[in-house]
């Protein structure tokens, strides 16, 4: 019985989210976001590992290989995606807020300005 | 950062210090902690997983679909449909991107920034040209290699597209602006883009008219381990390939140019 792959997500959860409430600047909250979910990646892969199996890629192994779970793999490649498209996305608003509010602390992000 | 630091500014009625936002943060976060622990018993003992969906994927990909690369059998024909949604979320927030950074009332694309006249442009030195100019070719090949063997190595059109999205990242560091505009048109980049997007659903169709449902595999299945295999996740592979591609190139030009070219009115960035 071992938990620590979760262990370590939980905290690279935590830890994200610290950030993301305490963050005085946008850039620093997006990169917070992506730590946020870079544990989502650790405990998908964390939860389809099976002790001593291969990689699912049955080039050089025999097809009946003891082998981790495909599935969530998968759906990690998914979470990269997404991940990337969220942070480009939450970029590009940066970039707007600094023009229109001239500022990047979100605390002073003020919407009845201007 | 000091509690006290948010004294800089007159706070706004109802605005809570940042001290207390960060003790009511802690708080919960020891809840949230908590409750995250307690259900660490209810998961699977670290590699001790029994998921039957994919342990049969596992056994069935090889023989049913010739497909070495379960990962991309399950991207690409078991979950292709899954993929063809992703697809789109990529699709959707590149439009949102360029929307998004698209020219203001109040901005004007000046020349950009290392072609200001009277100035003499200091490009990158000899050393990073060379280095950039050997590694472009590479780059787009590997770029290829990497979509083209989805299906049977480690690898895919999401992996292979942004490698291939790189190669303009080396355009960029190695020449200046200028030739970045040459090399990249933005309205073939956006072609390909919406190219990829299509083939996946167009080829999703063909599984409709060919085979029994959307996305089906209706093409010969050849030979496991060979280059043209596993039907069609390759021709998939290559569209997501060439989709992603758009994608990052166009995402990578907007914040290009939003440092370089894009100004408010009167010169001011």
């Amino acid at each position: 019985m071992s938990f620590a792959p979760y262990a370590v997500a939980i905290w690279i959860f935590l830890v994200g989210l610290y950030g993301v409430v305490t963050s005085r600047h946008l850039m620093h909250l997006v990169i917070c976001l992506s730590v946020v979910q870079s544990s989502t990646y650790l405990l998908l892969l964390g939860i389809g590992y099976r002790t001593d199996g291969a990689a699912s890629i049955f080039v050089d192994i025999p097809p009946n290989t003891k082998a981790v779970d495909p599935v969530v793999k998968a759906l990690t490649l998914t979470d990269v995606v997404v991940g990337a498209a969220v942070t480009a996305l939450l970029l590009a608003l940066t970039v707007q807020a600094k023009k229109r509010f001239g500022t990047l602390d979100p605390d002073e992000l003020d919407p009845l300005r201007d | 950062m000091s509690a006290g630091e948010s004294a800089h500014t007159p706070r706004r009625p109802g605005e809570i210090s940042f001290a207390t936002r960060r003790t009511l943060f802690l708080v919960s976060a020891l809840v949230l902690a908590g409750v995250m622990v307690w259900a660490l018993g209810g998961v699977p003992s670290f590699g001790d997983y029994h998921g039957v969906y994919g342990l049969v994927l596992n056994h069935v990909a090889v023989p049913e679909r010739h497909a070495t690369n379960v990962i991309t059998a399950v991207n690409f024909d078991y979950r292709g449909f899954d993929t063809l949604g992703e697809e789109f979320i990529l699709f959707a927030a590149v439009l949102g991107l360029a929307l998004i950074l698209r020219e203001g009332r109040d901005e004007e694309e000046g020349p950009p920034d290392d072609d200001a006249s009277g100035r003499r442009v200091v490009g990158a030195s000899n050393a990073v040209r060379l280095i950039t100019v050997l590694l472009i070719g590479p780059t787009v090949v590997l770029a290829g290699y990497v979509i083209v063997h989805g299906p049977i190595t480690p690898g895919g059109g999401f992996q292979g597209g942004v490698i291939a999205a790189t190669a303009l990242l080396f355009v960029y560091l190695g020449g200046e602006y200028l030739t970045l505009r040459r090399v990249r048109p933005l309205p073939a980049v956006e072609i390909t883009k919406a190219a990829g997007a299509g083939a996946f659903v167009l080829i999703g169709a063909g599984g409709l008219i060919f085979g029994t449902a959307f996305l089906a595999n209706f093409l010969p299945l050849g030979t496991a381990g060979d280059v043209f295999s596993a039907g069609t996740m390759q021709p998939l592979s290559v569209a997501v390939g060439l989709e992603v591609t758009g994608g990052f190139v166009l995402i990578l030009s907007e914040f290009l140019d939003q440092t370089l070219v894009v100004r408010r009115r009167g010169g001011a960035r």
